[in-house]
C-alpha cells in the first residue's frame, strides 16, 4: 500500500477508534451503603415505596438528594461512591419519631463511607407490633397480636385503626389486598390479643396460599407500621 | 504583480463601503421596538392579547386528557391508559412555578403606567386587564403550590456577582389569597360591566374573588382535618379563625355578580338536556358566560371536538370518542324526587331487568346527565350513537366481535348479523364508548367541527354564572344561612330542570360536594374541590372497592372508573328476546386505584428552584 497522505490519515483513523474504545471514563460506584430502620433493634415494617431515606452530599454546586427506598421489611441499600453524606429521613415520613444524633444535635445522621458499611437507623415508632401470629386454611386467614405503645405522653397518638391484609404477591398492603378486615381503634378495649380474621374470595387463576401481614394505621400519621409478611395456605 | 492588483481593489472597496454609518445603523423589520408599541393601542392590546392566552388551565379544551386523571372519565386513548394503571400521582403533578410569566405581566403593568402616548382610558382599562391576568396567574400557583413569592415588579440583576438580594422567600398562603382578593378590589371598577365574554370585566373580577375566597375559607376551615398538612411558616396552610372572613368576603362578591344584573342562568330550550348542553355550544345569546376562552372558525380553533366526537359520527377517518365519562359520575346524577340511586340493573333478588328501549334505564333522572353524557341509544347531531357491546343469550354466554359493527352468526340462524355496536364497547379498543359513554358536554354540534381542516370554535369558560350561585350557597351554608343556600342552590337546580327545590333543611356538606360534581363535571374544578375540602385523600384513598351504592355521599370511596355494558338478549320465542340489560364493569386497561397522598395537597418544588433559592422552603409530606 503507497504510503500516501490519504492512506497515513486513513490508517491514523483507525489506531485513533480503537484506542478510544474504552469505556466510560469513570469507575462505577462500588461501596454498598445498606441497613435497617429499628427499634431496639427490631425492624419496623412499612408498606413498600412510601418510606425513603435522603442522602446529601456537599460540594456540588447544586444540591440534590439521592432518594433510597426503605423495603417493606424496614431495610434499605444503597450503592455509593466513597464520601461523606448526611442521612436524613424527610419529615412526615415512616411511623416513627426520629432521633436526635449525638453528632450533630439534629435528626441528620453524618455517614462517612470509605468502604461498605451496614448502618442501622434507630427511631421511635408510635407502636410496635408483638407476638404477631398468622395462620390460614379453608380459604379463611385469621391473626393475632399485640400492640405496644412506645411513645406516651405529651407527643402519644391513638390508633385510628388496624387491619389484616392479604394479598397474591410477597407485596402486601391495602393496595394490593384482596382481603381486608379493618377494625377502629376505638373499638379495641385493650392492646393485648388482638384478633383480626377475614374470608379470602376465590383466586383466578387459582392460587393456594397468599401473604398476609398486619397494620397498624395512626391517627395524624399516613404512613402505617406493619408486622413481618407471613406466607400462608389457603 | 497580478496579486498587487487585488490589494488595490479591496483596500479601495474597504473604505467606499464604511462610509455610510447609517448603513450599520438598520431598523429590525422583524421585531416591534417597545417605543413603536406602546405609542399605539392596538399594540398594545396586542401584547395584552398574548398575555390572555397564556392564562393556564389545568384541564381543558386543549389538553383534554387530563380529565381522565380521576374519577370522572375513562381515557379511551391507549396512550392515556397509563392515567389508570398508576399507583399514585407524583408529587410533582400539576405543579407551576412561572415566574417568566409573572415578569412579563410585572413589565407589561410597569410600562403601561408609564404610558403617556395612548388615551387615558385606554391605559386604564388594560392596566386593570393585566393586573387581572395576574391576579388569576398568582391564584393558579397558591391553588396547586402554597404560598409563593409575590412579586409585583420586574426584579432587574445588577450583574455585581451576587444574585442573593434577589432571593425572595415565599409568601404565607393566605397572603397570596389576600393579594388576588384586594386586587380584585381595587381594579373591579376601572372594567366594564358586560359588553365582552373573553376579556376581563368586573363581573369576571368579582368572579374571582368570588372562587378565590371560597378555595381559602375552605382551605381554612378543612384543613383542620389534616394539620399535617402545614408549614409552620405557614406557606402552606391557613389559620381556621380566618375562614369565616373569606366565606363573608365570597358571598360579598357573588352576591355583588348577581346585583350586577349583566348575568343570568341559560334557560332558553325548553327541553333541559339540551338547554345545559347549549350553555356551552351557544355563544350569541348567552348571559350565563362571564369568562372564557374564546375560539373562532377561520381564526384560530381547537381540535377537542376531534378527539372526542362519537366514533361512528366522526367527520374524519380516524379517532373520536376518546373520553367516555365514568359510570361513578352518571350513576350520580340523582333522581328528579331528588333522592340518590345506582342505575337499575338488577332487581332485588339479582336478575337483570330487561329495558325496551336502551335509554330506559338512565330515564326519571337529573336533565343534566344526559346534557353532559351521551349514553346508548341518544342521539349526536340527530344521528342515533350505536353503543352496545353485544349479543347476550340464556345461558349467560356473550356474542360479540372484537371490531366495531364486527359480524358474527347468531346460534340458530344461517347468516352473519351484527353483533356489537359501531361505538363498542369493545375491551381494549381505543377512541370508542369503551366503558360504554361517550362525553357530550364541549362536544361541537356544528358540521365540520369534528374535521381538522376546520376545528372546533367552541370556547373554554373559565367563569360562568351558575359557578357564582354554588359558590355562593356554599359559602352561605358555611356561615349557617342555610336559607340563603337553598335559595341559591335551588336557583341551579330549577334551571337544571328539578321539579321539586330543597329545603334548608336538607342542605349539607353532600349536598354542596355533590351539586358542584354535576354541574361543573368537566369544567377543572374537580381536583381544586376535592383537595380544598381535603376529600381528595379520602375519596382517593388506593383502595380496590366496588362501586359505590351511594352515589350522594361526599365521602364514598371511587379509586377506579367504572363502565357499562349494554347488551341485547338473545332468546328466540322468550318475551325477553331482543330487550336490553346491563352490567356494570371495570375497562380492562383500569388496573390500579387511585391514591392520592397527604405529600399530593401542595406540589413539589423542584429542585432546580430551591438551588436557585435557599430561602425556598419545601412542600410538607413529600
Amino acid at each position: 500500500m503507497k504510503l500516501n497522505f490519504k492512506n497515513i490519515l486513513g490508517m491514523m483513523g483507525i489506531a485513533a477508534s480503537v484506542m478510544s474504545c474504552s469505556y466510560d471514563n469513570y469507575d462505577e460506584p462500588n461501596f454498598q451503603l445498606n441497613g435497617r430502620i429499628v427499634y431496639q433493634g427490631e425492624p419496623i415494617g412499612v408498606s413498600y415505596n412510601d418510606v425513603y431515606i435522603e442522602l446529601w452530599e456537599q460540594g456540588w454546586q447544586r444540591l440534590g438528594s439521592v432518594n433510597v427506598a426503605v423495603d417493606q421489611d424496614g431495610s434499605y441499600s444503597s450503592l455509593l461512591f466513597e464520601g461523606d453524606y448526611k442521612m436524613i429521613i424527610p419529615n412526615n415520613q415512616g411511623p416513627f419519631q426520629k432521633i436526635a444524633n449525638d453528632q450533630t444535635g439534629n435528626d441528620t445522621i453524618p455517614v462517612n463511607l470509605t468502604g461498605s458499611m451496614t448502618m442501622d437507623i434507630e427511631v421511635i415508632p408510635y407502636y410496635m407490633i408483638r407476638n404477631a401470629e398468622i395462620s390460614g386454611g379453608s380459604n379463611k386467614v385469621s391473626a393475632t397480636f399485640d400492640l405496644d405503645q412506645i411513645i406516651t405522653g405529651a407527643n402519644a397518638k391513638n390508633i385510628q385503626e388496624v387491619s389484616l391484609y392479604v394479598s397474591k404477591t410477597s407485596f402486601v398492603d391495602n393496595r394490593t389486598s384482596i382481603a381486608t378486615s379493618n377494625r377502629g381503634g376505638g373499638d379495641l378495649e385493650d392492646l393485648s390479643s388482638i384478633a383480626l380474621e377475614v374470608d379470602v374470595p376465590e383466586r383466578v387463576p387459582t392460587q393456594n396460599y397468599a401473604y398476609a401481614r398486619i397494620g397498624v394505621r395512626i391517627e395524624g400519621v399516613e404512613d402505617m407500621i406493619f408486622s413481618e409478611i407471613v406466607k400462608v395456605d389457603l | 504583480m497580478k496579486n498587487l492588483k487585488y490589494i488595490y481593489l479591496v483596500i479601495f472597496l474597504a473604505f467606499a463601503g464604511c462610509n455610510d454609518d447609517k448603513f450599520l445603523d438598520r431598523e429590525p423589520t422583524d421585531i416591534l421596538g417597545e417605543d413603536q408599541v406602546w405609542a399605539n393601542e392596538d399594540l398594545v392590546f396586542s401584547v395584552l392579547a398574548d398575555l390572555y392566552n397564556r392564562l393556564p388551565d389545568y384541564q381543558g379544551l386543549e389538553n383534554w386528557w387530563e380529565y381522565a386523571n380521576f374519577d370522572e372519565a375513562f381515557g379511551s386513548n391507549a396512550g392515556d391508559y397509563w392515567r389508570h394503571q398508576n399507583q399514585e400521582y407524583g408529587y410533582d403533578n400539576w405543579e407551576m412555578w412561572d415566574y417568566t410569566y409573572i415578569r412579563d405581566l410585572n413589565l407589561f403593568i410597569e410600562k403601561c403606567e408609564g404610558a403617556t402616548e395612548i388615551s387615558e382610558e385606554s391605559r386604564t382599562r388594560f392596566l386593570a386587564e393585566a393586573r387581572f391576568i395576574r391576579a388569576m396567574v398568582y391564584f393558579e400557583h397558591v391553588k396547586r403550590m402554597g404560598g409563593v413569592p409575590l412579586i409585583l415588579e420586574p426584579l432587574e440583576y445588577d450583574n455585581s456577582g451576587d444574585p442573593s438580594y434577589l432571593q425572595y422567600p415565599r409568601a404565607k398562603e393566605h397572603e397570596v389569597y389576600d393579594f388576588v382578593i384586594a386586587e380584585m378590589e381595587a381594579i373591579k371598577e376601572n372594567l366594564p360591566n358586560g359588553g365582552t365574554k373573553s376579556r376581563a370585566t368586573k363581573g369576571a373580577a368579582l368572579a374571582l374573588t368570588s372562587r378565590a375566597a371560597l378555595y381559602a375559607g375552605s382551605i381554612a376551615n378543612y384543613g383542620q382535618l389534616t394539620p399535617e398538612v402545614s408549614l409552620p411558616g405557614g406557606e402552606v396552610g391557613i389559620p381556621a379563625s380566618m375562614a369565616d372572613g373569606y366565606y363573608a368576603t365570597s358571598l360579598e362578591a357573588s352576591e355583588e355578580v348577581m346585583a350586577l344584573g349583566t348575568y343570568e342562568l341559560y334557560n332558553q330550550d325548553p327541553d333541559k338536556s339540551e338547554n345545559f348542553t347549549n350553555i356551552f355550544l351557544n355563544k350569541s345569546s348567552n348571559n350565563e358566560v362571564i369568562l372564557a376562552k374564546d375560539f373562532l372558525v377561520q381564526g384560530r380553533t381547537h381540535g377537542f371536538t376531534i378527539e372526542t366526537i362519537p366514533r361512528s359520527l366522526r367527520e374524519e377517518n380516524t379517532s373520536g370518542g376518546k373520553i367516555n365519562p365514568s359510570l361513578n359520575l352518571v350513576q350520580s346524577y340523582e333522581l328528579l324526587d331528588n333522592t340518590f340511586a345506582e342505575l337499575p340493573t338488577k332487581d332485588a333478588s339479582g336478575n337483570p331487568i330487561y329495558y325496551d328501549d336502551p335509554m330506559d334505564i338512565f330515564e326519571g333522572r337529573d336533565p343534566r346527565l344526559l346534557g353532559t353524557v351521551i349514553v346508548p341509544g341518544s342521539t349526536f347531531r340527530g344521528k342515533e350513537v350505536d353503543i352496545w357491546a353485544g349479543y347476550k343469550l340464556e345461558d349467560g354466554s356473550v356474542i360479540t366481535s372484537g371490531q366495531l359493527g364486527g359480524q358474527a352468526t347468531l346460534p340458530g340462524s344461517n347468516s352473519p348479523v351484527q353483533v356489537v355496536g359501531f361505538d363498542g364497547p369493545i375491551d381494549q379498543l381505543e377512541w370508542s364508548a369503551q366503558n360504554g359513554f361517550y362525553l357530550r358536554k364541549y362536544v361541537d354540534t356544528s358540521v365540520g367541527s369534528g374535521q381538522r381542516g376546520t376545528g372546533s370554535s367552541v370556547w373554554l369558560i373559565r367563569f360562568r354564572y351558575s359557578e357564582i350561585l354554588l359558590n355562593a350557597a356554599e359559602a352561605a351554608f358555611e356561615l349557617g344561612e342555610l336559607e340563603k343556600a337553598a335559595d341559591y342552590m335551588n336557583q341551579v337546580r330549577r334551571r337544571a330542570g328539578f321539579p321539586i327545590d330543597l329545603t334548608p333543611g336538607e342542605i349539607d356538606f353532600d349536598r354542596i360536594v355533590h351539586e358542584r360534581k354535576v354541574e361543573l363535571a368537566f369544567e377543572n374544578h374537580i381536583l381544586w374541590d376535592k383537595k380544598r375540602w381535603r376529600l381528595a385523600h379520602r375519596i382517593w384513598n388506593g383502595v380496590t372497592t366496588n362501586l359505590t351504592n351511594n352515589p350522594g355521599d361526599a365521602l364514598a370511596v371511587s379509586t377506579r372508573v367504572f363502565g357499562l355494558k349494554p347488551y341485547k338478549y338473545y332468546e328466540p320465542g322468550s318475551p325477553n328476546n331482543g330487550k336490553w340489560i346491563y352490567e356494570e364493569f371495570v375497562p380492562a386497561p383500569v388496573f390500579n386505584a387511585h391514591r392520592f397522598r397527604l405529600g399530593n395537597y401542595y406540589s413539589q418544588i423542584t429542585d432546580d428552584v430551591r438551588n436557585n433559592n435557599p430561602k425556598i422552603v419545601r412542600n410538607p409530606n413529600q
